[in-house]
Order: C-alpha cells, then structure tokens, then sequence
C-alpha cells in the first residue's frame, strides 16, 4: 500500500479497515437457508449505510463476507446503531453467521460502495425487479419510498423466486401491498399449494403497465436475471442510465485496494455494486478472468 | 359478435404489426370463448385446433406427472397468446391449459387461419411473424429458468466461492 504512495480514502477510515463489533440482537428465519440478523450496541460504531452499500461481516476465526445492508437501521448521529442484513448459508462464512445465536458477536467493516440513490428517483415511478435473495438489497428502497410515499409515483415490485419456500419477506410483501406497492410475484417452480404466477420474473413486467418516460429501475439478482430484466426494462422504454443493477464480485478488502473485484475499469467495491445499466450492459457479458 | 371481435382484435397490441385487413381477416375466424375458474381449456395430447389470445384472467399450462399430479409449468395473463402447436403437424397440445381464476379470451379456430395463411403467403408470413418472437421469448425464459439461476451452490452441485476456511 505504501510502496503505492498513497492510502486510499475508504482505508484511511478506521471503520473500512477494522471491524467493529456489534451484537445479534435478533435472528429471524426468512427461508430454510435465509436469516435476517438485526445488528446492535456497537461500542464503537460504523458509520450509516445508504441503501444498496454493503458491510463486510465477520464470523469470528472463520471469514470474511460481503453482505448488503437490507433495512434503514438506526442512524442517528450518522452512525448504524442497528443494521440488518439478510444472508444466505451457502459457504463457511455465511454459514457461521446463519447459525449465529442473538447475544453473539459478529464484525462490521464498512459501509462500502456507491447506494441506490433512492432520492434520485423523486417524482417518478420507482420500478424495482427482485431475483431470489436479490430483494434482500433492494428491501431499503421499498422501505425508503414507503418512508417518503408523496414524493414518488407508482411504487412496482416484481419479485422473482426459485420456489414458493424461497420467497423472502412473505409478510411484508402483503403489507406493502395494503401500502399501495404494486407487488407481483412468480416463481420458477411451483408446488401444489401455490396459487401465483410461474415463470420468469421478466414475465412479469409487460403486464406491469409501466410508465418508461416517468420510471427509474432498480434491479438485483444473479447477473444472467439483471441483464435479461434491464434489456427487458429497457425493451419497454426505460433509459438505460435510469436502470441500475447491483453487481456481485469478488470484494474482499471494500476499499479499493486488493483489485479482487476489479471488473474491467470498475472495483465494484467502491464504483459499485450499485452501477447504471449504461456502464454496466457491457461488462455483465465479459467473461471473468 | 364478429364485429366486437374485430375491434377488440384490433385493440390488442400483440396484434399491431397486421394491417387492418389482416386483422379483420383473422377476426372472421375469432369467437369470444370463456372459462371458469378452474376450468380446463385443453388437456395434453388433445387436437389442437383453436388458439386463445387472452383478454382476461390467468391461464396455466401444466403437464401430467404420474405421481405428482398437474404440474404447473408457467402462467399466462392478459395479453398474451395461448397456444402455438395448431402451427405445425401433428396439431395436438404438448401441454395441458387450465383457467386458474375466469378468464376471458378471443378463441381463433385454427384451421381456418392456416387455410387463409395457405392461400394469402403474405398474410401467413405476418402472422408467423407475430409467433416467432412469442416462441423465442418463451423458449429463452425456459432455457434461463433450466439454469436454475436463484439456486444455493450447493443445490446445482458447484462448490460455493466463499472460502472454505478462514
């Protein structure tokens, strides 16, 4: 780092570099693979996430993961006294934090990368595309919309799942919708009991009527589902600098530094995960090193 | 009937690309056809002689398993076109098609188009061409759905990226 002559910003905070502890204040059980832990009592905390940054959260003597924050949280003084984050056991690291029990202790870098930039979306449709654990990130701007409903317009959520047992936040998927969020779900597998939609998430969208001179798009979910629903998305109108996707790398330090997210002249870590679909159709199909 | 067919053929965007006399051609063949909740509108192996563009409600398409009943493989709102194997011979359903709430829809007796398409080229050509980007679509969101995109590592047998061990 120094050989380099200079520190980069993010790691010149102590907050990006150094994990600070906060306690499980809660586990809720979302799928058979999915919790949301909510986070609280820093001794000393991070400072407030925007909606669509990511933490780097630590399992003690196992790892290192990166993981989008999926609520408001607290952030009075313009710190995250509480955070939530919703993961998915699918390696060591998140398997650790899946299992860990409320009073347990968990590491919080960050916050790292650029936000959705709800605000940006004021007097427009917010347009927002879910895939699978993809709405886990995405959940804050529901919830910042919802906060502020007179400065948006139409509030349209497409959720996509693998299976009805896979559908996060069931009970406020119905709330939202009694708060007037146009919610439409559908799953690629059905069971016996499922009485919704079967198909691609990008099925649903025509039906959505939407507004594409009014509309600002936010799309997350593996990447084949981010690039088929912005050129979806696009198909319908929507301008390409007004559809942002959140992309999945490799970030390990958050800070710009180690070049394991690099893709192409973007560290997502910092230029992203939140990029609009004008810098980002084209290095969604570049093939990773 | 055949002129509120007519108009409401004419209304359809899935219809845009005809020209007015091929819109009204095809309405001679359309009749308003609807469904009960519930009810079946074809089963799998039947004749395929009719095709359905959806006004209204939700249509399923499901195929028998033996043992696991009728398994619903996508679902059709408004808007969209039922039904694409009265195009080719043997003319019998792949699948079957059930009417998940009541629906409503302009029901187009098949053979009938594919004699007006064999005897204007013109016009089959521009129906075919309605056809084939709905064919294409479904057959990408099929392949992209065969990819299993939402499943955990471990549930399409790849290692997970995160690291093993600390």
């Amino acid at each position: 780092m120094t050989s380099q002559g200079a520190v980069t910003p993010a790691l010149a905070e102590p907050a990006a570099a150094v994990p600070r502890f906060y306690r499980v204040a809660s586990r809720r059980e979302d799928t058979g693979d999915t919790v949301t832990l909510e986070l609280t009592e820093p001794a000393i905390g991070v400072p407030a996430f925007a909606p669509g940054q990511f933490a780097m959260l630590t399992a003690l003597g196992i790892g290192e993961v990166p993981i989008s924050v999926s609520g408001l949280g607290d952030n009075r003084g313009g710190q995250a006294r509480r955070l939530q984050h919703t993961l998915r056991a699918v390696g060591a690291v998140t398997r650790a934090l899946h299992a860990a029990p409320p009073g347990s202790l968990i590491g919080v870098r960050g916050p790292f990368g650029t936000g959705w930039d709800v605000e940006s979306a004021a007097g427009r449709d917010v347009v927002i595309v879910a895939g699978g654990i993809g709405l886990a990130p995405l959940r804050p701007v529901v919830l910042t919309a919802l906060a502020d409903r007179s400065r948006y317009g139409r509030i349209v959520l497409l959720v996509g799942a693998r299976t009805p047992g896979d559908l996060l936040y069931t009970d406020e998927l119905e709330r939202w919708r009694r708060d007037g969020v146009e919610v439409a779900v559908t799953v690629d597998r059905a069971d016996s009991g499922w009485g919704g939609e079967v198909g691609l998430v990008t099925a649903l969208i025509k039906p959505a009527g939407l507004a594409p001179g009014n509309s600002v798009a936010f799309v997350c979910g593996p990447d084949i589902m981010m690039r088929f629903t912005a050129d979806a998305l696009a198909g319908e109108g929507i301008p390409v600098h007004r559809i942002r996707v959140s992309l999945e790398r490799n970030m390990r330090c958050g800070a710009a530094w180690c070049g394991h997210c690099q893709l192409g002249p973007l560290l997502v870590c910092r230029d992203g995960p939140v990029v609009g679909y004008d810098r980002a159709a084209a290095l969604m199909s570049v093939r990773e090193l | 009937m055949t002129e509120t067919v007519a108009a409401r053929v004419s209304a359809q965007p899935f219809f845009a690309t005809l020209t007015d006399t091929q819109r009204a051609a095809l309405a001679e063949d359309g009749i308003t056809e609807e469904f009960a909740a519930g009810e079946r509108v074809f089963g799998e192996g039947g004749i395929a002689d009719r095709f359905w563009l959806i006004e209204g409600g939700s249509i399923a398409l499901d195929l028998r398993v033996p043992g696991r009943g009728d398994r619903v493989i996508e679902t059709l709102g408004p808007g969209t076109m039922l039904g694409w194997s009265w195009l080719h011979p043997p003319y019998r359903w792949h699948f079957g098609a059930v009417a998940r709430v009541a629906t409503t829809a302009i029901a187009f007796d098949a053979a009938s188009v594919r004699r007006r398409c064999d005897a204007d080229p013109a016009f089959g050509y521009a129906l075919l061409r309605l056809f084939t980007p709905l064919i294409t679509e479904r057959l990408q969101a099929t392949r992209l759905r065969l990819l299993d995109l939402y499943a955990a590592p471990s549930q399409v047998g790849q290692a997970s990226t995160e690291p093993a061990d600390a």
